[in-house]
């Protein structure tokens, strides 16, 4: 299995430049100019998209090194003690759906501190793997088309991250417990 | 609803560095956070430059056509206003199939383009329509099949299975998947109906 998935995921990216490059190529595509003339694209896009990242990334390290993250930690503890969920990885749902770097760096350093093997370092990682960063994933997108106006993205966004962080609790539980 | 969150983050960082003492820690934070948006941004470039590149080949040759219409049952149930062979599907699938493959750098120049097609379609451009709402909130909660990232990172710290983690990771990002599905199906109603 673990020879399989290495496997894929080493051939996944060649194979397909390959065959898009090959298929472009029977099909008399110019190949060399339609790519710079797409890479040129990416260009346009990232300027649009600078803006709002700046934005987003001030207030969210504002937020963190405010103090005001503990704060909120805090405060939701009885809440999470209700539920039984481990307070050791509150900061890493809380988190996630605010910064990928972020919340990748504490489940790092859950996995070191914990080791790869335990409870926690498996729930960790589940937990970083079935989430998004999705007030990133919102900024870049609608911020590359100009959308002002988000309508109902952002809570649909926030729910679906809550029920990742719940079923991996629920999953990793019942599978390794 | 972004607006909100965005002024809610820095006036409430102000003012708990202003009861805390932090003041200086939140000038640095501001400064240092908007360093971190430009290091994103150029991390961005190359990938994006790269795997737009690589789709205006898949573009111009058909290929992204050919992938619409054989996948276009499934893109017409998420995205029933998607007009059948729009080049939105192409690019919708090649997101939904590299987020699979937990390939997220060549999955967002791909959702990217995807957005773009669907704002083509938006009758108003500066509020999102019911199907771009739909697209992240596939691209939010990703079903993953291979965690790359969380495999490599329990393979450094010594796990006797680092792939392990597989098996959990699928079920829990494909219920979450579920969940966001039919969430947004139900706000896609409501808001239809709220705009008629």
């Amino acid at each position: 299995m673990y020879q399989w998935v290495s496997l894929l995921s080493l051939w996944a990216i060649p194979v397909t430049i390959a065959f898009v490059l090959l298929y472009g190529w029977r099909k008399q595509v110019p190949v060399y100019e339609t790519f710079v003339d797409g890479a040129k694209g990416g260009l346009t896009t990232t300027i649009r998209i600078l803006p709002h990242l700046i934005a987003m990334m001030v207030a969210v390290s504002m937020f963190r090194e405010s103090g005001a993250l503990d704060l909120l930690l805090r405060a939701l503890k009885p809440l999470l003690d209700l539920l039984h969920f481990p307070e050791e990885l509150v900061p890493l749902a809380l988190l996630r759906p605010l910064t990928g770097t972020g919340s990748l760096a504490i489940a790092t350093d859950l996995i070191a501190q914990y080791g790869p093997d335990s409870f926690l370092g498996r729930l960790a990682a589940t937990m970083q793997g079935s989430t998004d960063t999705t007030l990133y994933v919102l900024t870049v997108y609608f911020g590359a088309v100009g959308i002002r106006n988000s309508a109902y993205a952002l809570k649909v966004g926030l729910w679906s991250d809550l029920a990742g962080v719940i079923f991996s609790l629920l999953i990793v539980s019942y599978i390794f417990a | 609803m972004l607006n909100v969150i965005w002024l809610g983050l820095i006036v409430i960082s102000i003012v708990v560095a202003a009861v805390t003492g932090r003041m200086e820690a939140i000038n640095a934070a501001a400064f240092e956070g908007a360093k971190t948006g430009v290091t994103v941004c150029l991390g961005l470039l190359s990938v994006l430059a790269f795997w737009m590149g690589m789709m205006r080949i898949a573009e111009k040759s058909g290929l992204l056509e050919l992938l619409a219409r054989v996948l276009s049952p499934i893109i017409q149930v998420l995205f029933p206003d998607v007009p059948k062979g729009h080049p939105a599907m192409g690019y919708i699938l090649s997101n939904m199939s590299a987020n699979l493959l937990g390939l997220g750098n060549a999955a967002t120049p791909m959702g990217l383009k995807a957005m773009e097609e669907l704002q083509k379609l938006n009758p108003d451009k500066q509020n999102a329509s019911p199907a771009m709402c739909t697209l992240l909130a596939i691209n939010t909660a990703s079903i993953t099949i291979i965690p790359t990232t969380m495999i490599a990172i329990r393979m450094q710290y010594g796990s006797v299975n680092p792939v392990e983690i597989v098996g959990t990771t699928l079920l829990s990002s494909f219920a979450a998947t579920i969940v966001a599905l039919l969430i947004d199906r139900m706000y896609r109603y409501r808001h239809i109906r709220r705009h008629r």
